[in-house]
């Protein structure tokens, strides 16, 4: 090893780390025992492995077996799915970490596993190789020093990104000259954020003095992220294994519990509670019974001496844990697994489904988490960010102003009258030069790169040029392309000169000198160029806010118009600055800029504080803007969403006239909706505006809250006489409303807010900052009645609320892939919300629900005839079924039927669920699951129980049942019991069914089938391992009674009697309803008529009114 | 259908006797209070009459009511591996069968509770005609299930098959009279085949039950099995029941093709059934009426 010392402060463990990004949990050899603790964590797991040992230890009528085979089963079936994972893990990272890598070692090459580099070490790249570790960027085979980049699969982004190596280290670009490097970095603690990197290169000279550099993210080569362009790069790696930003960025995913985990949480407790009951009674009434000698001991069947002499407390002890054994399998031991199964296969489904597939991206919806699939059915909340998610983020360059005159293509205008290079429609024409300089700007001041056309990937491509632009921004694309129309073309930077092609066909080159880049505080970007002529120049672009307070006042007042008016129409307005700079001017700035670079604390607010200080007193060229088309069936989705109950929130950080427009253009708010504000522009600046707020805030309270019951009393209720609310608010107001400055008073702010929010269908938040949104998510989240919350959004600033939001969804748009790498779910398009909430979050709600709910009832009506039978048996703990029977019921003969219908079922099918938006309120608040059904199913469970039970017992009033006179035993009795069980539980399975597929027929009679042939084989068998051979062809001597085919046929039909009665009464009720009125007129919002009565010709205008022809 | 089941279970006969004798009135009376070893047993005689001729083959039941059979710890007093023939389980039996596993330090055979409280009442039938005495025809093969009979209880094997050999050094159970391997003279009805037996070990599965005792052939298609008239039965009173609150009752019984006597299912049917019909008459008329409706309904639109 060279001189090369290595110290990143406070990162000397990552030495002894292993590089294992995605932190498999286990080894081969840990697995195991590992595996199993994590498992027995579970509340439930445990609860079972208690009855086991209970089992085991104490003298209990079943046999260990009967609870240990399932558990066995169960966390079987748990660890085979997480050892896939894991393996799935580890595989990845062996993809990853058995890569072979050359680290430079003694001026040699070295072959390494990428797993085994250490912090200090110096890596080798090659072009197209992915950075095995985050490396700061040393020399590169271009003499310049720099590299290009793509980090498509950290973030999405696929341009090219410009790295820079250390100034001092350009030079060593072989392996000899690299190895005789000796320096020290120091950089800050590892941290997720891809775009930050704070650090320090001393590089001691051999004679000179040590150097220190500053580096930054634009000298840190991420891992995940690949070269691209250059040949090869050195690198020294600075974070290795788990402390790597890619690592560090895939920490923390959601652990997002559903709420029908809360209930089956509730249920289980409601059947713990039985289930003690249960046994409380039973060993009562046993004492009660023994009390009579000859109940307790009689002639034939005396206590062993141990019986005997174990005390009386003790004995009453062991007795209740028996009959808790014995009836333990109330509380359904596969249900956890079945319920995981149903989550992990079911989530398949959203993934396949093919209407969600974007032949643009050439990608399906993704399923990241497959816990919250029901959660989608629930929904009552969605959060939606603007960009990119409710617009495309395609953009596309309308018209621009300059000094106020409007100029816009005349392409246009002229409809069909295609002209590709036609001549400018002017409404007044500027000054040919400032004209020439607002496109000079537009073609300068961006960060777009140019790609050649044989290696597009996706991008937007020109079959007649032969490159094309990418960036991180499409609004920077669509400037440039819109400058090219006006005839000024990017041709490219080269060597840090940028070219154009003006209108002339003549090639300009600017020098650029520097880049301040966009962030999202600043709203705006500029360059510094030299022109040929050697004139400095200062080109900025931004939001309109950042601009305005930059340049001179009197220039603004005829842009503003401009800018205000394309507002309205829902364009994005970037406004474009300018001004020259003296080379003393630019000589300052340029050492400040240097020196902030290099700075090491603070380096953000110093950047910052020199980017203020530069961006200042400008001149205004003019404005552009561009159009943000909406996604396709925008309108139609956001409908279908407030017809199915949802209040939709715009969260965006946009502007409030584009967002307004937006929201107009995609049906939120309607013609007829009044809007309250709550903006900069009402409640107005400076010491009043709290004052001002609280005013507006009790004026709204008061319109929304109080005065709308008179509405609602109204006798012809119509959604034309109640008036609809929207509320739009700000940032600015927000952080007013959600942090008061003054402590008194205004505490209730809160409270009066979110109720007005409430109260209105729906609500625009725009200059939201990231954070913010995740504020207004969780104030929603955490109201009474805790609604579910959906936030929906594509990029980087939306992940804080995807994060909160019970359920995140991620579009996989253009702003890269942080959102949806950090969803729970990820769709294309937000038009795909649609089906993802109204047909799959409804039939994973109802079908979980049903499984949940099935999963009691057959385990109740199961256990149920067990306990009857202990008031037959003198409270002997005496076990209706054969413990293979207990064992094997929830396991294999009543499992596969309802984890198929959990699958597949769709009770209404996923047309009529798309077309339908209201059906989806017959699901909210957690319908299924609250008690009412649960009372039902488990009167249900008990019904059959004892209908069970107490047939087998009449026909057991006379035991000889075969026409040879021969008798049925004890074991026979609840053979009988046991078949009309596992027959009623799965036709009334089948009953429940409505959508049938072979797999349903397969499982369902296969699953009768399955038990007929193992009750065969079973007792058809004298088995040399169980100590008695009750079943001994008991099955099939019962099948020999011609009573007993009667009486289980009979048990069923009147088992099922109630649910089919049931169904024949919906039929019934179904006819009437179709033979109603017209009834469903629904209408954009929510609201229905209720006045019931409403001729054809009205609901056809309704319908026509429900779907108008959409507004482009 | 219905009319059927009706007549399945209709046709059924008959007749039952208690003879537990805790009646003063009962000629079983005396013998209430027997234990298991009185010597000569205690016998009596309950005459009665059949009313109507008993026209097909006719089964002899024993039924015992109040007798747990099916307690846990009765059930699993056996050691089946013993009962189906195995050496080792036959001088070592299970440990499920405590207390009834040893006695005087040597295994008993069979071993466990059931075994040991083995019915143990002699049921023997007359017929009287004129004063005289005809003794009915009782046979006792062919009560147990053929499987039981021939694969899961089994003697055990060795030399020669004298059984008296095979069961030496086993024991008889405490309550038994006799050992095992005397229970009958029939060498295929002796030992652990032994059908009384087998039908004994058949735990019941509920507290009031019936075993098959012996079964009344038809001897020709001219007379019926039993004519009506008068009979005796004759009771060798060994099995005590008193002590426990218990009835002993001698059933006799015709079969239908449905099994015996069973009041249960064609009642169940012919309830159900009705509720069917009545709701189906029911609905129809709904449906009807809706029809009806659904129809004028539609001419508007």
């Amino acid at each position: 090893m060279p001189e090369q010392s290595c110290s990143p402060c406070g990162s000397a463990a990552s030495l002894a780390l292993s590089q294992c990004p995605l932190s498999p949990q286990y080894t081969l050899w840990n697995f195991l025992p590992k595996n199993l603790f994590e498992q027995f964590r579970r509340i439930a797991n445990f609860y079972f492995l208690i009855i086991f040992l209970v089992q085991v230890i104490v003298d209990t009528p079943t046999s260990p077996v009967t609870s240990g085979l399932p558990l066995f089963f169960v966390i079987t079936v748990t660890a085979i799915k997480q050892g896939y994972e894991d393996w799935l893990r580890h595989r990845a990272d062996n993809e990853v970490n058995k890569s072979n890598v050359f680290v430079v070692e003694n001026a040699k090459q070295v072959r390494k596993e990428s797993e085994k580099i250490k912090v200090g070490d110096i890596v080798e790249v090659k072009a197209d190789e992915t950075f095995p570790c985050d490396l700061i960027f040393l020399a590169s085979s271009s003499t310049d020093g720099t590299c290009y980049v793509t980090t498509a699969s950290l973030d999405g982004e696929s341009n090219f990104k410009t790295h820079y190596a250390v100034r001092d280290t350009t030079v060593l670009c072989t392996d000899e000259a690299i190895d005789t490097l000796t320096a020290t970095i120091e950089c800050e603690q590892p941290q997720p954020d891809l775009y930050k990197f704070v650090g320090r290169i001393i590089i001691y000279g051999s004679n000179q003095e040590p150097v220190a550099r500053s580096l930054g993210p634009e000298n840190l080569l991420l891992k995940g992220a690949t070269l691209k362009n250059t040949k090869k790069i050195y690198g020294v790696a600075v974070y290795t294994g788990m402390e790597t930003k890619m690592a560090l960025n895939y920490q923390g995913k959601s652990q997002k519990r559903s709420a029908v985990e809360k209930s089956i949480n509730a249920f289980l407790i409601v059947y713990l509670c039985i289930l003690l009951g249960k046994a409380t009674v039973c060993t009562t009434l046993k004492y009660v019974w023994q009390s009579n000698p000859f109940n307790d001991e009689p002639w034939y069947n005396e206590k062993t001496k141990k019986e005997r002499d174990t005390f009386k407390v003790l004995r009453m002890f062991t007795d209740f844990l028996s009959f808790m054994v014995l009836f333990n399998f109330i509380i359904p031991v596969s249900m956890y697994v079945t319920v995981e199964m149903q989550k992990f296969l079911g989530s398949f489904f959203i993934s396949w489904d093919k209407e969600m597939y974007d032949e643009e991206i050439q990608e399906g919806a993704l399923v990241n988490t497959s816990d919250l699939n029901e959660e989608l059915g629930q929904v009552e909340y969605v959060f939606t960010d603007k960009t990119g998610t409710l617009t495309e983020n395609s953009m596309e360059f309308i018209e621009c102003c300059i000094d106020g005159h409007k100029y816009k293509d005349c392409m246009a205008e002229v409809d069909g009258f295609s002209q590709p290079d036609g001549p400018l429609k002017y409404y007044g024409k500027a000054e040919k030069s400032r004209e020439e300089l607002f496109l000079r700007a537009l073609c300068l001041c961006h960060t777009v790169q140019i790609k050649e056309a044989d290696q597009v990937d996706g991008l937007v491509a020109h079959p007649e040029r032969k490159y094309t632009y990418i960036s991180s921004s499409p609004d920077e694309i669509a400037l440039v392309k819109g400058a090219e129309k006006y005839g000024f073309t990017f041709l490219g930077l080269e060597n840090n000169f940028m070219k154009i092609r003006n209108q002339k066909n003549e090639t300009e080159m600017y020098q650029l000198l520097h880049v301040l880049n966009f962030d999202p505080v600043r709203r705006r970007m500029s360059v510094i160029v030299r022109t040929s002529t050697g004139k400095l120049l200062l080109f900025c672009k931004g939001a309109d806010s950042s601009i305005f307070p930059r340049v001179q006042q009197e220039e603004i007042q005829q842009t503003k118009v401009h800018v205000d008016r394309n507002a309205m129409d829902g364009y994005r307005t970037l406004c474009v600055a300018f001004k020259e700079l003296t080379e003393k001017e630019y000589d300052r700035i340029d050492r400040q800029l240097n020196e902030a670079k290099m700075a090491l604390q603070d380096r953000e607010e110093k950047m910052a504080k020199v980017f203020d200080d530069t961006e200042a007193d400008m001149h205004l060229i003019g404005a552009t803007a561009v159009e943000d088309r909406l996604q396709e069936q925008l309108a139609e989705t956001i409908e279908a969403l407030h017809a199915a109950g949802m209040k939709v929130w715009v969260l965006t950080g946009d502007k409030m006239e584009t967002a307004k427009s937006t929201c107009y253009a995609c049906r939120l708010f309607q013609t007829s909706t009044e809007l309250l504000e709550l903006t900069a522009r009402t409640v107005g600046e400076g010491d009043r505006k709290e004052d001002r707020l609280h005013e507006l805030l009790l004026e709204y309270h008061k319109k929304l809250i109080q005065d709308l019951p008179k509405t609602r009393a109204g006798l012809k209720r119509s959604w034309t006489l109640s008036q609809e609310y929207g509320l739009i608010i700000d940032g600015s107001t927000l952080s007013l409303i959600l942090n008061p400055s003054q402590d008194c008073g205004s505490s209730n702010y809160k409270s009066i807010f979110l109720q007005i929010c409430l109260k209105c269908t729906a609500v625009l938040c725009c200059r939201m900052a990231p954070l913010q949104k995740a504020q207004i998510v969780r104030m929603v989240k955490n109201t009474k009645g805790s609604p579910i919350t959906l936030s929906i959004g594509d990029g980087a600033n939306d992940v804080s609320m995807i994060l909160e939001a019970h359920v995140g969804i991620g579009i996989k748009g253009k702003e890269g892939r942080q959102a949806s790498r950090n969803s729970d779910y990820a769709v294309p398009k937000f038009k795909h919300l649609r089906k993802l909430l109204l047909a799959h979050g409804h039939l994973y709600y109802v079908r979980i629900a049903h499984l949940v709910q099935y999963f009691f009832y057959k385990n109740l009506c199961f256990i149920l005839p067990q306990f009857l039978y202990q008031f037959f048996c003198g409270f002997s703990q005496q076990p209706l079924y054969d413990a293979a029977y207990l064992t094997m019921y929830n396991i294999c003969f009543t499992s596969l039927p309802i984890l198929a219908y959990s699958l597949l079922e769709q009770h209404i099918s996923i047309d009529t669920l798309t077309s339908d938006p209201q059906l989806y309120m017959k699901v909210s608040d957690n319908a299924m699951l609250q008690w009412r059904p649960f009372l039902y199913w488990t009167f249900l469970g008990a019904f059959e129980g004892l209908v069970f039970f107490f047939g087998v017992y009449f026909l057991f009033q006379n035991s000889s049942l075969e026409d040879n006179g021969k008798v049925f035993g004890n074991w026979t009795f609840g053979t009988i019991v046991f078949t009309v069980l596992v027959f009623t539980v799965t036709l009334k399975l089948a009953l429940d069914t409505r959508f049938w597929t072979w797999m349903n027929h397969f499982v369902i009679w296969g699953s009768l089938a399955f038990y007929v042939f193992f009750s065969f084989f079973w007792g058809g068998v004298i088995w040399p391992f169980l100590k008695q051979q009750r079943m001994y062809f008991v099955f099939a001597h019962m099948l020999t009674s011609v009573s007993t085919w009667l009486a289980i046929i009979l048990l069923i039909f009147i088992s099922l009697f109630p649910e089919i009665l049931l169904i024949v009464l919906k039929n019934i009720k179904e006819k009437n309803h179709q033979a109603g009125p017209f009834d469903l007129p629904v209408l954009v919002s929510y609201k229905r008529i209720e006045n019931g009565y409403v001729k054809a010709e009205d609901a056809v205008t309704n319908l026509a009114e429900r779907y108008p022809l959409r507004i482009p | 259908f219905l009319v059927g089941l009706g007549q399945g279970w209709g046709c059924v006969r008959g007749l039952l006797i208690d003879y537990t004798g805790t009646e003063p009135s009962s000629p079983c009376n005396k013998c209430l209070n027997v234990s298991w070893d009185s010597t000569p047993p205690c016998t009596c005689t309950i005459n009665f009459t059949l009313e109507h001729a008993f026209e097909s083959n006719v089964f002899m039941y024993y039924g015992l009511s109040n007798f747990y059979q099916n307690h846990r710890r009765y059930v699993k007093s056996r050691d089946d591996s013993q009962l189906n023939g195995d050496n080792s389980s036959l001088l070592n039996p299970s440990k499920e069968c405590e207390p009834y596993r040893t006695n005087e330090d040597k295994p008993i055979a069979p071993c466990g509770a059931i075994a040991n409280s083995m019915f143990n009442d002699t049921l023997e039938l007359y017929r009287i005609d004129n004063d005289t005495r005809t003794p009915i025809t009782l046979i006792k093969k062919g009560i147990a299930w053929w499987t039981d009979k021939n694969v899961k209880f089994r003697n055990p094997t060795g030399d020669g098959n004298n059984l008296t050999a095979l069961f030496q050094g086993t024991t008889k159970p405490v309550n038994w009279p006799k050992p095992v391997y005397m229970l009958d003279s029939e060498p295929d009805n002796n030992g652990f085949i032994n059908e009384d037996f087998i039908v004994w070990m058949r735990t019941a599965a509920l507290p009031t039950f019936r075993k098959l005792y012996r079964l009344i052939e038809r001897k020709n298609n001219f007379q019926p099995t039993l004519q009506a008239g008068k009979y005796s039965l004759d009771i060798a009173y060994n099995y005590p029941v008193h002590s426990f609150d218990g009835r002993k009752r001698m059933i006799l019984s015709t079969i239908s093709w449905m099994g015996g006597k069973n009041p249960f299912l064609g009642i169940a049917y012919i309830t159900v059934g009705s509720i069917c019909f009545f709701l189906g008459v029911v609905l129809l008329f709904i449906h009807h009426k809706y029809g009806n409706r659904n129809t004028s309904a539609d001419i508007p639109n």
